[in-house]
């Protein structure tokens, strides 16, 4: 894949095809980018905004869609204090043009011919590049057994929710649990807690069954989901992660 | 510049610092945390500092011995590729320079590496001349695990994943072979001032 080899990573412009509302904070960007090279799941894309006089602000951000999908979408938490977030969700229009250049990260990714069991665990939108998998997963018409923990703080705040209800209800092997940590609607019949040890005993795969571990979120949460693998056995290196803190912008 | 982001003007930060920051960048006040695995736990007493490879005789200091050389207190700018930088953060640690007195090599590049398996590549002048410290204090404090404690490498002038947390020892090599981040679409040298980014920048 023409990802993996060395090249230069060029601007281009993406437009905006589509916006997608997720949740009141965040939102699908849909790009047309008719000259991008291809990605594998889990990597991301720099974003660069000019201003008229010149400025300009750059962040990254992961790549929701599945390789082989014809856009490219990502998806951004609006942060109230960013620069970069406020302006991709809130201002941006169908139609606008994004300056962006990728993929990049070669390390936290995953490929469906990997034969190892898959734990996915998110947090917030840290969900984002485990639905690139999770995406890739689908297209390629992978059974691979998969089961994704997700770490949302309300059921408002569950990001691609429906997509996932429906994917797990394919019955191909994925399975999703939700922990709501601050506010559940009534009747809740998922987890109502941050994740722990028991949940992911419960959720997760045993560690003799080897399996491939991503965890994206939160740098509090990561810490302490990676931590709690490791303590419960599971081998470092199998765990791989991704953390965001209030910076992302 | 030829394109111009519709509606965007961004938040302007003081001209004051504006200086000190690389392109591309955007100063943070907290430390972030980024990492490709789980935190690596070393006790110190289990801790070592090693220094091999294109070497005559390889040096180890065992925590109590490293913490009886020179220590240096440094004030520095970081830069993280991720699009972080962070003014003026306080250090204590050994110079390289300390660490490498009197070692006679050919080799010229250097491969960090680190307790759970992280590497990093960087030419070695790029580690002496007072430009590069083996870190174990972060404002007076002892270096947190998350942030590559006991010990980490400090490359203030590189991309801040040169900086190499739960720093192990430096192999001598004499060519320059990609670390972790390097083989994974990361630049070989790691600028922030030439935006060296990843392949090809």
């Amino acid at each position: 894949m023409s990802s993996r080899g060395p090249r230069l990573l060029i601007w281009q412009l993406g437009e905006v095809a589509e916006l997608v509302p997720q949740t009141p904070r965040v939102s699908s960007l849909v790009l047309d980018v008719p000259a991008w090279p291809g990605h594998l799941a889990g990597q991301h894309v720099d974003v660069r905004l000019t201003a008229d006089d010149g400025y300009q602000a750059q962040r990254s951000y992961s790549i929701a869609s599945a390789p082989e999908d014809p856009h490219l979408e990502i998806t951004v938490e609006r942060l109230e204090d960013g620069e970069v977030s406020p302006y991709l969700v809130g201002e941006v229009r169908k139609g606008d043009k994004v300056e962006l250049r990728g993929p990049i990260g070669g390390y936290f990714v995953w490929t469906a011919g990997d034969p190892r069991p898959l734990l996915l665990v998110a947090g917030g939108s840290g969900v984002v590049p485990l639905m690139s998998m999770i995406r890739h997963r689908e297209h390629t018409g992978s059974s691979n057994p998969t089961r994704l923990l997700y770490s949302s703080r309300s059921y408002e705040d569950i990001i691609y929710r429906d997509e996932l209800d429906r994917l797990a209800a394919g019955g191909d092997g994925l399975t999703v649990a939700h922990t709501l940590t601050r506010m559940q609607p009534q009747g809740w019949q998922g987890y109502a807690r941050r994740i722990d040890a028991d949940m992911l005993s419960e959720v997760g795969w045993p560690k003799a069954e080897m399996p491939a571990v991503f965890v994206c979120g939160p740098t509090p949460m990561v810490e302490s989901v990676a931590s709690t693998l490791v303590d419960m056995g599971y081998d470092p290196a199998s765990i791989k992660t991704e953390r965001f803190g209030a910076t992302g912008g | 510049m030829s394109f111009i982001s519709r509606g965007f003007r961004g938040k302007r930060r003081d001209v004051a610092s504006s200086s000190r920051v690389p392109p591309g960048q955007h100063v943070v006040d907290d430390f972030p945390v980024l990492s490709a695995g789980p935190t690596p736990r070393i006790p110190v007493s289990e801790w070592k500092f090693v220094v091999e490879g294109e070497i005559d005789q390889p040096r180890s200091w065992t925590w109590d011995e490293f913490r009886k050389l020179p220590a240096e207190h440094v004030t520095k700018d970081i830069h993280c590729v991720t699009k972080w930088t962070k003014l003026d953060t306080a250090w204590t640690g050994v110079s390289v320079d300390t660490i490498m007195e009197g070692v006679e090599t050919a080799a010229e590049y250097i491969m960090a590496f680190s307790y759970g398996g992280y590497t990093t590549n960087l030419p070695l002048e790029d580690l002496t001349g007072g430009k590069a410290w083996v870190a174990y204090e972060f404002d007076g404090q002892p270096l947190h695990p998350e942030h590559g404690g006991p010990a980490r490498l400090l490359v203030p002038h590189l991309y801040f994943w040169k900086s190499a947390k739960w720093v192990q020892g430096l192999r001598l090599v004499n060519e320059d072979q990609p670390g972790f981040w390097e083989s994974n679409g990361y630049n070989m040298y790691g600028d922030p001032w030439r935006e060296q980014r990843y392949w090809g920048d």
